[in-house]
């Protein structure tokens, strides 16, 4: 239910509330750029769950590298 | 609804002129000291070896700045009855009645904590926590220890703000270099100087409120020297920064200019007597402290132009 009859406290908390939402939606805004100038240098974006896994892992320099699999021949028709 | 019938009631006490606006709460962060922070830590940042990403070193100095506010809240929380006193400050927004001590103790605590854990989530936890430290010290080991025991409060408590611009060097670097420690040294050598000539020509207020500045607790005289002898140590800092990888010779020239006419000043401020003083209005005190503004924001200037200008 909206309020039907402003009072003179609503006027002049006006100003308060309207700075405090201003500071809100510019904190949001400054988040979300961060987030897009974080993501965008390539930072790593995953904190730790407790729960371990590959991906947040350092990487080992000294590790093999995978290699792709060598392609391999197309398969011929089998003769008749 | 309740908040109007008590408001009605006459529970809530405040009448309108007491009512906090918006502005109250962007005073408690004492604006004016929050630019030197802004203007010192971006300086910092700006001139660091590592360039950091544009967006995420305006965040960075936003964070600085916002945790500067937070001590500064803080401040004005704790010093609320020195304030009531003096004429500079008594009509700032908690002895004027319009803001509660709780709130401004509780908007301190809060913005700290998000200044702290933003900075490090915009730049790196070594920053962070140097700012977690700074707050603590201009809050804690200045307003509420150092600033009514010692007249020595100034030279101490200076180091909070000389901290800012090595934030923002750490910031871009994660660590400290002989730069930031040396633009350290020149805010922190330059403080005392500044605030003694304000207390040279403000003296009712310090008088009034039991403030131990140097110039209640030691008399004119001492402070008339201690002011000459800072600008003497001041100098050399300011001038080794010049030769280090963020000086040049732009910075250098700058630094000679100004360093000496702050040993000047400080040697015209030795000589006078306090009827001298008196009679012309603290003229030349006066003087001394437009010039002690004009020095850290110049000999600042002078390093971020020197950056944009390379080896020039």
């Amino acid at each position: 239910m909206g309020i039907a009859h402003e009072h003179d406290l609503h006027r002049r908390r006006g100003g308060r509330n309207v700075g405090l939402g201003l500071v809100l939606a510019a904190f949001v805004a400054l988040v979300f750029g961060l987030s897009v100038a974080k993501i965008r240098n390539g930072d790593l974006m995953q904190a730790f769950d407790h729960q371990p896994r590959a991906s947040v892992l350092p990487r080992d320099p000294a590790a093999p590298v995978a290699q792709p699999a060598a392609p391999q021949a197309p398969a011929g028709r089998a003769s008749p | 609804m309740t908040d109007i019938r008590s408001y009605e009631s006459g529970a809530a006490a405040q009448s309108a002129a007491a009512e906090p606006q918006f502005g109250d709460y962007v005073a408690l962060l004492k604006p004016r000291v929050m630019s030197l922070v802004v203007f010192t830590a971006f300086v910092g940042l700006f001139v660091a070896p590592v360039p950091l990403d544009p967006f995420v070193g305006f965040c960075a100095i936003l964070f600085i700045a916002l945790g500067g506010g937070a001590s500064g809240a803080l401040n004005m929380w704790y010093d609320a009855d020195i304030d009531a006193v003096m004429n500079r400050t008594r009509r700032r927004p908690i002895p004027a009645g319009r803001i509660q001590p709780d709130e401004a103790l509780a908007m301190g605590l809060f913005l700290s904590g998000l200044a702290v854990v933003m900075l490090g989530l915009a730049a790196n936890w070594f920053a962070a926590g140097f700012l977690a430290f700074t707050i603590f010290f201009y809050a804690v080991v200045y307003t509420i220890w150092l600033k009514r025991s010692t007249p020595q409060n100034i030279v101490i408590g200076g180091a909070a703000g000389a901290f800012p611009p090595m934030i923002g060097w750490a910031c871009a670097t994660g660590g400290i270099g002989i730069e930031s420690l040396l633009m350290f040294a020149l805010v922190f050598f330059w403080t005392p100087p500044h605030f003694w000539a304000l207390a040279l020509f403000m003296k009712e207020d310090y008088h009034s409120a039991g403030v131990p500045m140097l110039t209640v607790t030691h008399g004119r005289a001492v402070t008339r020297r201690h002011i000459f002898a800072y600008t003497l140590v001041l100098a050399p800092f300011a001038l080794w920064l010049g030769l280090t990888s963020v000086g040049g010779p732009l910075y250098l020239a700058v630094a000679v200019v100004l360093n000496a006419l702050f040993i000047m000043g400080g040697w015209r401020i030795l000589r006078r007597d306090e009827a001298a003083a008196q009679a012309d209005g603290y003229r030349v005190e006066k003087s001394f402290f437009r010039l002690s503004l004009i020095y850290l924001f110049a000999h600042f200037a002078a390093l971020a132009v020197q950056h944009v200008l390379g080896g020039w």
